[in-house]
């Protein structure tokens, strides 16, 4: 190690890099199994949910995990609030 | 029968060609009748690193488009016995290669007895390199010790595992081997750059080897011939390792550890 090199403090650069590739390649391998039919359900379901309330499609959020033995697909929608000064409704819809 | 082995990383630039010229060489020096495909239609390279681009007459499009035959296409390597190369085409786009055009070529290639088909993908995730991949048996995930090249290497891995021929007929997975090009030691050292054990760690397949950064890759290819007959050089050494292993052996791993630096480097670091 060279003097200038003393200074330079031991969480190097490499370390950080490592650690944003952990949490994004964790994060893209998540999303990698993802069925094909996905956003085509996702329109779907926000065309139904339309017949009722009036949202926007990115106030839906659908994802897919798998575990061992099953798989699991999470809906979040966010509800636009009921009148004015009503409290916002945010209905969560796991199955 | 042929074995099939696609030399790939997502990433452009990071050393597939000339890991795909100096695998393939290394195989046909040890008697392996070996083809070596340029799947990079349009960016036609594999041909200048391999020192044969004055004999280029027919490409892998006039192959698959049935415009000529693959005794016509092939070129026989001047330097290497059992060594053939087959170039992509400079004149069309990757659009003029089908499945159905490519299943034709590698079919042909196995009725004459070739051991080892290496296919040079070009870089991205798209048509080409789909194609480069889809009828892969072992690929080498060629990455170089940086954030981009890692993270596209995890890309093309989940494309292998869910595109590939194997993959959609439900066989046995594609074998997956890890290759770091490029790899410089002192800045390792130095933490500024990603090590071995970081990539390891991050991609989790075996690695195959690791190749130097090396001034003598730039000298092979202004020479047209592949580095691994430069077996003078760390990379070529290291080239013949990394096949040593893929053909079962097992050999330490070497070229990891930092130059001892002169005092006045020492000093300044
Ligand atoms: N071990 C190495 N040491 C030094 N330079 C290298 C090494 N490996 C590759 N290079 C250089 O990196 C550049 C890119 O190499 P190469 O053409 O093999 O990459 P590639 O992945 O095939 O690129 P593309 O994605 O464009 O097809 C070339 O200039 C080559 O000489
Ligand atoms: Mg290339």
């Amino acid at each position: 190690m060279g003097l200038l090199s003393l200074f330079r403090s031991k969480s190097s650069s490499a370390s950080l890099a490592k650690e944003r590739l952990q949490l994004v390649i964790a994060h893209e391998r998540t999303n990698r199994g993802s069925p094909s039919y996905l956003p085509m359900m996702k329109q779907d379901i926000v065309s139904v949910i339309r017949k009722y309330v009036e949202i926007d499609e990115d106030e839906v959020q659908v994802s897919m995990e798998s575990d061992e033995n099953c798989e699991l697909l999470e809906l979040n929608i966010t509800l636009p609030q009921f009148g004015a000064g009503g409290t916002e409704d945010n209905g969560d819809i796991k199955g | 029968m042929s074995k099939i082995i696609v030399v790939t990383s997502g990433k452009g630039g990071v050393g597939k060609t000339t890991t795909s010229a100096s695998i393939a060489t290394g195989l046909a020096q040890r008697g392996f009748k070996t083809c070596v495909i340029d799947f990079d239609v349009g960016l036609r390279n594999l041909d200048l690193i391999m020192g044969c681009e004055r004999r280029v007459v027919y490409d892998l499009v006039n192959l698959v488009n049935q415009e000529a035959s693959l005794q016509q296409t092939l070129i026989k390597d001047k330097r290497v016995d059992n060594l053939y190369i087959l170039p992509a085409s400079q004149t069309r786009d990757k659009d003029a290669l089908t499945i159905e055009g490519v299943a034709r070529v590698i079919h042909k290639l196995k009725q004459n007895e070739f051991d080892y088909i290496i296919c040079d993908s070009p870089a991205g995730i798209e048509k080409g390199a789909k194609m480069a991949l889809y009828f892969a048996d072992e690929a080498i995930i060629t990455t170089n010790p940086e954030v981009s090249s890692v993270r596209d290497s995890d890309r093309i891995l989940g494309i292998l595992q869910s595109e590939s021929r194997r993959a959609k007929m439900d066989e046995e997975p594609v074998k997956e081997h890890l290759l770091i090009t490029r790899y410089n030691p002192n800045r390792v050292q130095e933490g500024q750059m990603l090590s071995v054990d970081d990539i390891v760690d991050l991609l989790a397949i075996p690695l195959l080897g690791i190749i130097p950064e090396s001034q003598a890759v730039l000298e092979a290819s202004n020479a047209g011939k592949p580095v691994i007959l430069d077996d003078e050089s760390n990379a070529g050494q290291a080239y013949n390792d990394a096949i040593a292993r893929l053909l079962g052996e097992e050999r330490p791993h070497r070229f990891m550890e930092a130059q001892k630096k002169g005092f006045l480097k020492r000093l300044f670091g």
